[in-house]
């Protein structure tokens, strides 16, 4: 007998007898207005540590940038926005070692956590979110949920390779419960809400 | 039984009162932050029996998610691998490494592997194995096991860990600030994560609907070690199963909170297939969580998320430390997950509590810890596990209060020790008295008092 089958015939004989799902109505719908939404994500967001700008047009989030960040000679890199600076083309994400900043839009926020969803409908690469020194996202101010039910009914039947929700920067509290920004991922996060 | 049980063990922890202080605050902080975190969700307690009832469900058809969730990711690409125990576990993963020729491998969070004792197992056959989440880098650094299962190192001091540092990543000597220290284990492993081929998961979550993975961390390297690597490992026990993507809603919102105080954690990765041109391995371990499910007392310790919420509420884990319970998960659901992996072994855990019930209260899948712990004890009494002074101690008062004769006897004797002769109990040889005051001795018992004023009243 292999594994798969010794391990099934125990669960098999193991398990209770069936139990019924819960329902979860409870949970759906959200009635929050798109401004009840943005104003809960920018106050969740600057909590965990990200920056939420509001702006007009992608000028205006370079404008930012420029005057947050010291990118002079340094590597820029992005998923859209290609006539400001550069799009990611590359095979091998090793390469990606140098990028200072990334700006990548991203498919939605949730205002009870800050997080915002992003999958590879968007973008093949993977790595992209995780690898640069700062990290900045574009999201559309009416993409904004109540809650992670609300999230998941937007994604409930997508099919993607790989999607995460990312919310604030990379942050670890390991050494004696002090938070320090900046773990292995990205110091910083922008989100401009256009 | 253990060479020392869980109090003999706590007693190292406790020469260090000062250590202690910090460890018990700093670990009611984080209960805390939990408590902040949950009161901002009106819905909490409906969400916690959701969370609940899903587990319970996903119990109650195992059988059939396992096989929908192998159908859906094997239709992704991913790769399927059954472990019944942690020795084929291990097993599983050098075979990969070697198939790849990979002699490093680089390693993110995963209790699973620390349960299967991976590391020492790879060491051993030529693998290095690096960990890279902070907590658990400072662990093996220091060579030794995590003490939490959320915070691996909360029973270190930041000025161990500069000097393990210094050691080891070269930082300045007597340097402690940790904003410098996790600099430099950023820039070090920096280059870990872009130098090795191979990277090893834990799983939050597993969505049979879809053959999709969840892995949540605060610092990114579970996803800097898979989207470098050319192969993705990911452990998994089987009970890590949820039946659709929407119940990740639930247990996303639960998890954080419960652990952390935190909304949600910085990454919450979904991986539904490899990548281009990469290898995605996901192997489902057994290693007794059959056993468990079988037994209907317990089968329910399966539905724990790892949050940690009862370790940092435990009155005796805060100040008893990780370390005191020797098993690889500690805390209230270290103690009652142990004793199926290892009754004689771990005897002692059930006992490591106060039964108070906080555990119970915060568990965000409603978990009866403390009754579970109560009903392990039942159980390795049966079974003869139990240390021969408390089993005799027990006979002892059982024969007393069962008798009103041998009662009152034992009662009076008592009161005038207490009265008469105090040096007789309040010695180092009355293991109660050594942290603690004896009671201040009542004129009579309640007995003699009623006996004496009944007549009165009447």
């Amino acid at each position: 007998m292999t594994s798969r089958e010794k391990i099934l015939n125990a669960v098999k004989d193991s398990q209770p007898d069936l139990l019924p799902l819960p329902d979860l109505s409870l949970f759906y719908p959200n009635n929050d207005s798109v401004e009840e939404n943005l104003k809960n994500f920018i106050s969740i967001a600057e909590r965990i540590g990200a920056k939420v700008y509001q702006v007009q047009n992608h000028s205006e989030i370079m404008t930012h940038l420029k005057e947050d960040l010291d990118l002079e000679g340094k590597r820029i890199v992005s998923a859209e926005l290609d006539a400001i600076v550069d799009e990611y083309t590359g095979t091998d994400n090793h390469d990606l070692a140098d990028v200072e900043l990334m700006i990548l839009p991203v498919h939605f926020g949730v205002a009870e956590n800050g997080a915002c969803w992003l999958d590879d409908e968007l973008y093949q690469e993977r790595l992209l979110p995780f690898i640069p020194q700062h990290l900045a996202f574009i999201i559309k101010k009416e993409n904004i949920v109540a809650t992670m039910h609300q999230a998941y009914e937007l994604i409930a039947d997508k099919s993607y390779g790989f999607g995460a929700f990312i919310a604030g920067p990379s942050k670890t509290a390991d050494i004696e419960q002090s938070l320090v920004l900046g773990a292995h991922g990205p110091r910083s996060l922008r989100v401009f809400v256009v | 039984m253990k060479v020392a049980d869980h109090a003999e063990r706590a007693k190292v922890f406790n020469e260090d009162e000062k250590r202690v202080d910090w460890h018990d605050e700093t670990l009611w902080f984080v209960r805390h932050k939990r408590d902040l975190a949950t009161h901002g969700i009106p819905e909490w307690e409906e969400l916690r029996e959701a969370g609940s009832q899903i587990k319970n469900h996903t119990l109650s058809n195992l059988n059939q998610y396992l096989q929908d969730f192998e159908k859906n990711a094997l239709a992704k690409g991913t790769v399927i691998h059954w472990a019944s125990d942690a020795k084929e576990h291990n097993e599983i993963v050098l075979e990969l490494l070697k198939k790849h020729q990979i002699t490093e491998m680089v390693k993110s969070k995963s209790m699973l592997t620390e349960e299967c004792h991976l590391n020492p197992f790879l060491e051993a056959n030529g693998i290095e194995v690096i960990d890279s989440d902070l907590g658990e880098r400072i662990v093996q650094l220091a060579g030794e096991a995590p003490s939490h299962i959320v915070l691996p190192c909360i029973h270190k001091k930041k000025e161990e860990i500069g000097e393990l540092f210094h050691i080891h990543l070269g930082t300045p000597k007597g340097n402690a600030d940790p904003q410098l220290l996790t600099e430099a284990a950023r820039q070090s492993l920096r280059n870990t994560f872009l130098t090795r081929r191979a990277a090893l998961t834990g799983v939050n979550f597993a969505v049979a609907e879809t053959g999709e993975f969840v892995v949540c961390t605060n610092e990114g390297n579970a996803d800097m070690g898979a989207h470098l690597a050319d192969i993705h490992i990911a452990s998994m026990g089987i009970e890590k199963i949820i039946p659709q993507r929407k119940h990740l809603g639930v247990f996303l919102r639960l998890l954080t909170r419960s652990a952390t105080g935190q909304p949600i954690t910085t990454y919450s990765s979904h991986f539904a297939g490899p990548a281009a041109g990469k290898e995605l391995h996901i192997i489902l371990v057994d290693n007794g969580r059959t056993r468990q499910l079988a037994r209907p007392d317990f089968r329910n310790s399966l539905k724990c998320i790892r949050c940690s919420a009862c370790f940092n509420t435990c009155p005796v884990y805060r100040r008893s430390g990780g370390h005191s319970y020797d098993s690889v998960i500690a805390g209230p659901i270290g103690s009652i997950l142990a004793p199926n992996w290892d009754m004689k072994k771990n005897a002692d855990l059930p006992f490591a509590s106060t039964l108070c019930g906080s555990c119970t209260n915060v568990c965000p899948v409603k978990i009866d810890i403390h009754e579970q712990l109560y009903k392990w004890r039942q159980v390795i009494v049966k079974e003869g596990f139990v240390d021969p002074k408390k089993a005799i101690a027990m006979q002892v008062m059982a024969k007393t209060l069962a008798s009103p004769t041998l009662y009152r006897i034992a009662g009076k004797a008592a009161r005038t020790t207490l009265k008469y002769a105090p040096f007789m109990v309040n010695n180092k040889f009355n293991a109660w008295y050594l942290q603690r005051d004896m009671p201040e001795v009542p004129k009579s018992s309640f007995g003699e008092w009623y006996s004496k004023n009944r007549t009165n009243n009447d």
